[in-house]
């Protein structure tokens, strides 16, 4: 175990499979190795890929990693899907668009289940985009699930966040607007071969006017993942993206914001466990439920007993 | 907190035939295990580097064409060469019995055929798993 995270470093693609598995599992020995790597990271241009359901973020992504490559870069894809909040089994279906990168060395491709997270990621994400940043991938795109309107954990990560729409959502832009619409750097249209393209971008556009505080407009892209047609302009924009964020500050404010959110969720899934997991105060907790619901205590004072625990 | 099995789902070679492989992956899903679906035609290689990237414990096979002969024993040989000796392998299929015997000695851990109820392949997995 004491060189999983050496080798990791060299790229190997087994040790990267196997140091992901253990931060999805939480197991002690991950952090030990997760402590190794950090220093060798924040190379990788990070690229999440959000947007609703069926709109062809998995197609999308291969268009992209294969231009990727053909550039001669290496490319990490972390594909999110949900996972059944009743059964706790997941069924991971982007890879299916991806085949053709299987055989391609410079490529590392892993399925997650969301696992309980409710933002469109997984709390590992951010572990395991350290592992293929460290392992020296130099590209790591990001899939959501499909995403609602407040889904919107990817913009913590991501140094760049397309919204991936498609033609035929009419009104419905009006109601995403809140949310998803806020997070973009890049508008993607795909699907652009299909009717009502002009109409999606004109009301994009339209949004896109009642908010000019944005020294930056945020550009819309058409493309068609199944016609390979606007790849190549979308590169073209992510790269533009990633100049402008470190012409400024807003490299650094990103990336301090990243961290943040991280050492949030690690201190989270740590506390949590100790909580619920650990054999004594789980008890406790039980019997504190038990009183709360048989009105003897409310849940206010049940928590200020737990955290009353721990901070003593 | 309990690993998920993690399992994928994989269709070698030129067969469109993906009911009995869709059906298995989601009463995989259903049992709580993470199910990686490659989708139809994949070649050996394709199927053993996604099962390395993904660290699954689990690679079933599903093939209805006849070409299980060479397409599994490939599969099976890749996965001894990368020495990823932790990892069972199924298959399903409509597979003669003289074949099964053959595929069991080369790696192939169990061979289900059709009719074989789903609860049966959930539990075999569950008891089969190396790790």
């Amino acid at each position: 175990m004491n060189d999983l995270s050496s080798k990791v470093l060299q790229g190997d693609a087994r040790s990267i499979a196997r140091l992901i598995t253990l931060t999805e599992n939480d197991m002690l020995n991950a952090a030990e190795e997760m402590k190794k790597i950090h220093k060798h990271t924040g190379k990788a241009h990070i690229i999440g890929v959000t947007g609703v359901m069926g709109s062809g973020k998995s197609s999308l992504i291969f268009e992209l990693a294969y231009r990727y490559r053909k550039q001669g870069k290496t490319v990490g894809v972390i594909a999110v899907d949900p996972t059944s909040p009743f059964s706790g089994g997941a069924l991971l279906g982007d890879r299916i668009r991806m085949m053709e990168l299987s055989s391609d060395d410079g490529v590392f491709i892993r399925s997650m289940g969301t696992r309980g997270m409710l933002g469109g990621i997984t709390s590992s994400v951010y572990d395991v985009a350290e592992i293929l940043d460290a392992a020296g991938k130099e590209i790591i795109l990001i899939e959501t699930v499909g995403v609602g309107q407040d889904q919107v954990d990817i913009v913590k990560i991501a140094d760049t966040t397309l919204v991936v729409l498609v033609p035929g959502l009419g009104d419905s832009i009006q109601t995403i607007k809140a949310g998803l619409m806020e997070i973009a750097d890049i508008f993607v249209v795909n699907k652009a071969d299909r009717p009502g393209v002009e109409q999606v971008v004109a009301e994009i556009e339209a949004m896109l006017d009642l908010s000019n505080k944005s020294e930056r407009r945020i550009p819309i892209l058409q493309t068609s993942a199944k016609e390979k047609k606007g790849i190549t302009e979308l590169i073209d924009e992510i790269e533009q993206h990633i100049k402008f964020l470190k012409k400024s500050k807003k490299f650094e404010i990103r990336r301090r914001k990243r961290y943040e959110a991280e050492l949030t969720e690690i201190i989270r899934k740590r506390l949590m466990g100790y909580i619920f997991d650990e054999a004594k105060l789980r008890k406790r907790v039980d019997s504190l439920i038990d009183q709360i619901s048989k009105k003897e205590l409310d849940p206010y004072s049940a928590a200020d007993e737990i955290l009353g625990r721990i901070l003593k | 907190m309990e690993r998920k099995i993690r399992v994928l789902i994989a269709k070698p070679g030129l067969d469109g035939h993906d009911r009995g492989a869709k059906v298995v992956a989601r009463a995989l899903r259903d049992a709580g295990m993470e199910v990686i679906y490659t989708g139809l035609h994949q070649t050996a290689e394709q199927i053993v580097k996604s099962a390395m990237q993904e660290d699954v414990d689990v690679i079933g096979l599903s093939l209805l064409s006849g070409a299980h002969m060479t397409l599994f024993m490939d599969v099976a040989l890749l996965v001894k060469e990368k020495k990823m000796s932790d990892v069972l392998i199924v298959g399903g299929g409509i597979i003669p019995e003289e074949d099964t015997v053959k595929l069991k000695k080369a790696g192939i851990t169990e061979v289900f055929g059709p009719g074989t109820p789903v609860e049966d392949i959930v539990k075999f997995i569950e008891k089969n798993v190396k790790r």
